[in-house]
C-alpha cells in the first residue's frame, strides 16, 4: 500500500488537485485518514481548516473510518417509488447496523444516496461504486455474500 | 408514429466506444478537420446559425455562449459538463459509454472556435468506470494525434448535485469546495482560474460533429424551429420500456410515453410525469400532447431539463413522492445563500408535515409563499428550481394534498 504522503505528492503538481488526490487516497484506504487533511493542506498551500473543508463537502469523500464494502442505497424518486424503502430495511435487517453505520467487523458500511445514474433498472445500489441494478429485498443475502 | 432520428447516437452500438479506429472509419474527426479549415468567428457564426442549443437544461443557444470568449485571451478552457446529477437522468453516460471520441471530437471544435487548448470533463464521481474509459480515449486520440495542440483531462466529481452548476462546477475543479459564484462575471469572461471559460453540456458537445459536417441549415431543419435537432431522453418509472432514445424535438409526451416506453406497465392508467429531472413539474395527463421541445415545455409550466421522462402509474402517491423530493433539495443544497439553506429544510419539514396528515390549510399557504419567494431570491438555479416540484404538484394534484389536510 502506498502511503498517505506519496500518494498526495503525486498530484503536487496539478493544478487544484487536491480532489483528485484525496480520490486516489479513497481508493486505497476506503476514507481519508487523519492525516490526510495535514499533509493535503502542505501539499496544495492551503490551511487545514481549507482542506477539511474540502474534504467535507463532498459526500463521496469521508473522513470517518468506513468498511472494506461500501454499500450505498439509492434513494432518489424513481428508486423510492421502485421500492427502495424496503430495499433499505432489508440491507439493514441483514446487516444489524442502520443507513450510515458500519458493521463491528468494519467489513460493511451502509450509506444511503442520491441517484447514481442508473435509473433504467430500479431500485439500485452500488458496492464499491459497482452498480447492483433490478434489487429487491429477496436479492440481498446472496449479493452480501458476494462480499468476501 | 414518430421515429427516432440519431445524431448524438449516431455511432451506438455500431462501434466499438473502445477503438478509435472504428470512429475514424465511422467518419470520425471529419468534423473537425472541418472545423479547423475554417475561421474562429466563421465556426462559431455556424454554430450561431444552427441554432443548437445548450442540452444541460437551460438551453442556451451554444454559438452566442461562445461569441462572449474574447477572441484573443491568451489562455483560455473548455469545460465538459459531465456531473449529471438530476435524479433520473443517465444520457450523458449512455452517450460517454457509447461513443467517447465523439465528445472529444466535439470539445476540440470548441477549442479551435474560441482559441482554447485545454480541455477538462468534469465526470461525477459515481461514474469511476467511465472515467476510465474516457482516459483510454483521451489516450487514443493522443496516439493518433487527432486532437492537435488541443489537450483534454479528467476530472471527477465528489458526489455533490449542486458541482453541476457550472460555477460550483469551476470551484470543484480548481479543488474548492463546489459553491456556485455571484454572476457575473460569468464564466465566457472569467471562469477557470479567472481565464475565459466555455461549459457545455456532454449532449451539446456530441451534436457538434455532424453539424459542421452537414452544416447549419442541415440541423437547423430538424426538429422543433425554435429549439431544433434531436433530444435523448431517459425512461424511468412506470413505463413497459425503461430506455433511452434519441428523437426529434417535434416528438410529444404522449408519443414518448406510449411509442417509445411502450405505455404504462401492468396495463396501469397513466396519473402523471416529471420531466427534466426532479428540479422538473409534474405534467398531468392533460398536458401530453405537448412536445418535448424546450419552449414548448416552458409554454405548460414545465421544462424539458436534462430530458429525464419520469413517468407515475395510477397508483403512486404525489404526496409521497413530492416529500421524497424536498429532502433531495434539502440534502443538496450548498448552504451558501440564506433562502435555500432555510427553504428547502423548511419546504421538507412542511412536505412532510402534509405526508403525515398532520398539515392545515395554512401550512399550503406557507409553503406555496416559501416556494414563491425561493424561486426569486435564490443565489442558483438549485434553490430557483426546488420548489417547481411542488408548485406544480399543487396546480395540478390538489386533491391528492387536500385528502391528506387535517379537517379544521
Ligand atoms: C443545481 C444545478 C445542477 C446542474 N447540473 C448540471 C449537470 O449535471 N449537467 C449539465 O450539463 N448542466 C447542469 N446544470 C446547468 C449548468 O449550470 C450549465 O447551464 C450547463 O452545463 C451549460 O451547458 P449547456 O449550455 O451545453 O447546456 C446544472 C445547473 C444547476 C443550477
Ligand atoms: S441556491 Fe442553494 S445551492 Fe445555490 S448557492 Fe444558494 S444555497 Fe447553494
Ligand atoms: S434514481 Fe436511483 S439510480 Fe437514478
Amino acid at each position: 500500500m502506498s502511503t498517505i504522503k506519496d500518494i498526495i505528492l503525486s498530484y503536487r503538481d496539478k493544478p487544484g488537485g487536491i480532489i483528485e488526490a484525496y480520490h486516489a487516497v479513497q481508493k486505497e484506504y476506503n476514507y481519508l485518514p487523519e492525516e490526510t487533511i495535514a499533509t493535503a493542506a502542505s501539499t496544495f498551500g492551503v490551511s487545514e481548516a481549507q482542506a477539511y473543508g474540502v474534504a467535507t463537502f463532498y459526500s463521496y469523500l469521508s473522513v470517518e473510518q468506513r468498511g472494506k464494502y461500501i454499500i450505498r442505497m439509492c434513494e432518489s424518486a424513481p428508486c423510492h417509488v421502485a421500492g427502495a424503502e424496503a430495499l433499505i430495511k432489508a440491507f439493514e435487517a441483514a446487516l444489524g447496523i442502520m443507513a450510515g453505520e458500519t458493521t463491528a467487523d468494519g467489513k460493511f458500511t451502509l450509506e444511503l444516496t442520491e441517484c447514481v445514474g442508473q435509473c433504467q433498472a430500479t431500485p439500485v445500489i452500488t458496492i464499491n461504486n459497482v452498480p447492483y441494478l433490478n434489487m429487491s429485498p429477496e436479492q440481498v443475502p446472496a449479493v452480501l455474500a458476494l462480499c468476501k | 408514429m414518430i421515429e427516432e432520428k440519431r445524431i448524438v447516437l449516431r455511432n451506438a452500438d455500431l462501434i466499438d466506444p473502445e477503438k478509435i479506429e472504428d470512429y475514424l472509419l465511422a467518419g470520425g474527426y471529419q468534423g473537425l478537420e472541418k472545423a479547423r479549415s475554417m475561421s474562429s468567428p466563421d465556426l462559431i457564426a455556424e454554430i450561431k446559425k444552427s441554432n443548437l442549443r445548450g442540452r444541460g437544461g437551460a438551453a442556451f443557444n451554444c454559438g452566442l455562449k461562445w461569441s462572449f470568449a474574447p477572441a484573443d485571451a491568451p489562455v483560455s478552457y473548455v469545460v465538459c459538463n459531465f456531473d449529471e446529477g438530476e435524479p433520473g437522468t443517465y444520457k450523458d453516460r449512455i452517450i460517454v459509454q457509447k461513443d467517447p471520441q465523439s465528445l472529444l471530437e466535439g470539445m476540440a471544435i470548441c477549442g479551435h472556435a474560441v482559441n482554447s487548448k485545454q480541455g477538462y470533463i468534469y465526470c461525477r464521481g459515481e461514474y469511476p468506470y467511465v472515467v476510465d474509459l474516457l482516459n483510454r480515449a483521451i489516450d487514443q486520440a493522443r496516439g493518433k494525434g487527432v486532437l492537435g495542440d488541443f489537450d483534454i483531462e479528467v476530472r471527477m466529481g465528489g458526489g455533490a448535485y449542486v458541482c453541476g452548476e457550472e460555477t460550483a462546477l469551476i470551484e470543484s475543479i480548481e479543488g474548492h469546495r463546489g459553491e456556485p459564484r455571484i454572476k457575473p462575471p460569468f464564466p465566457g469572461v472569467a471562469g477557470l482560474w479567472a481565464q475565459p471559460t466555455v461549459v457545455n453540456n456532454v449532449e451539446t458537445f456530441t451534436n457538434l460533429p455532424s453539424i459542421v459536417l452537414n452544416g447549419a441549415e442541415w440541423f437547423a431543419a430538424i426538429g422543433a424551429p425554435n429549439y431544433p435537432g434531436t433530444k435523448v431522453l431517459t425512461l424511468t418509472g412506470d413505463v413497459t420500456n425503461r430506455v433511452s432514445i434519441e428523437v426529434p424535438t417535434t416528438a410529444t409526451l404522449r408519443e414518448v410515453i406510449y411509442d417509445f416506453g411502450g405505455g404504462i406497465k401492468e396495463g396501469k392508467k397513466f396519473k402523471a410525469v416529471q420531466v427534466g429531472g426532479t428540479s422538473g413539474g409534474f405534467i398531468p395527463e392533460s398536458l401530453l400532447d405537448t412536445p418535448i421541445d424546450f419552449d414548448s415545455m416552458r409554454g405548460i409550466g414545465a421544462t424539458l431539463g436534462t430530458g429525464a421522462v419520469f413517468v407515475m402509474d395510477e397508483t403512486r402517491d404525489i404526496v409521497d413522492i413530492t416529500t421524497r423530493i424536498a429532502k433531495f433539495f434539502e440534502h443538496e443544497s450548498c448552504g451558501k445563500c440564506n433562502p435555500c439553506r432555510e427553504g428547502t429544510f423548511r419546504a421538507y419539514e412542511i412536505m412532510k408535515k402534509i405526508n403525515q396528515g398532520q398539515a392545515s390549510v395554512q401550512d399550503i399557504e406557507n409553503l406555496t409563499i416559501l416556494s414563491q419567494v425561493m424561486e426569486k431570491a435564490c443565489l442558483c438555479g438549485l434553490g430557483q428550481a426546488a420548489p417547481s416540484p411542488i408548485l406544480t404538484t399543487l396546480k395540478h394534484f390538489y386533491p391528492e394534498y387536500q385528502a391528506r389536510l387535517q379537517l379544521n
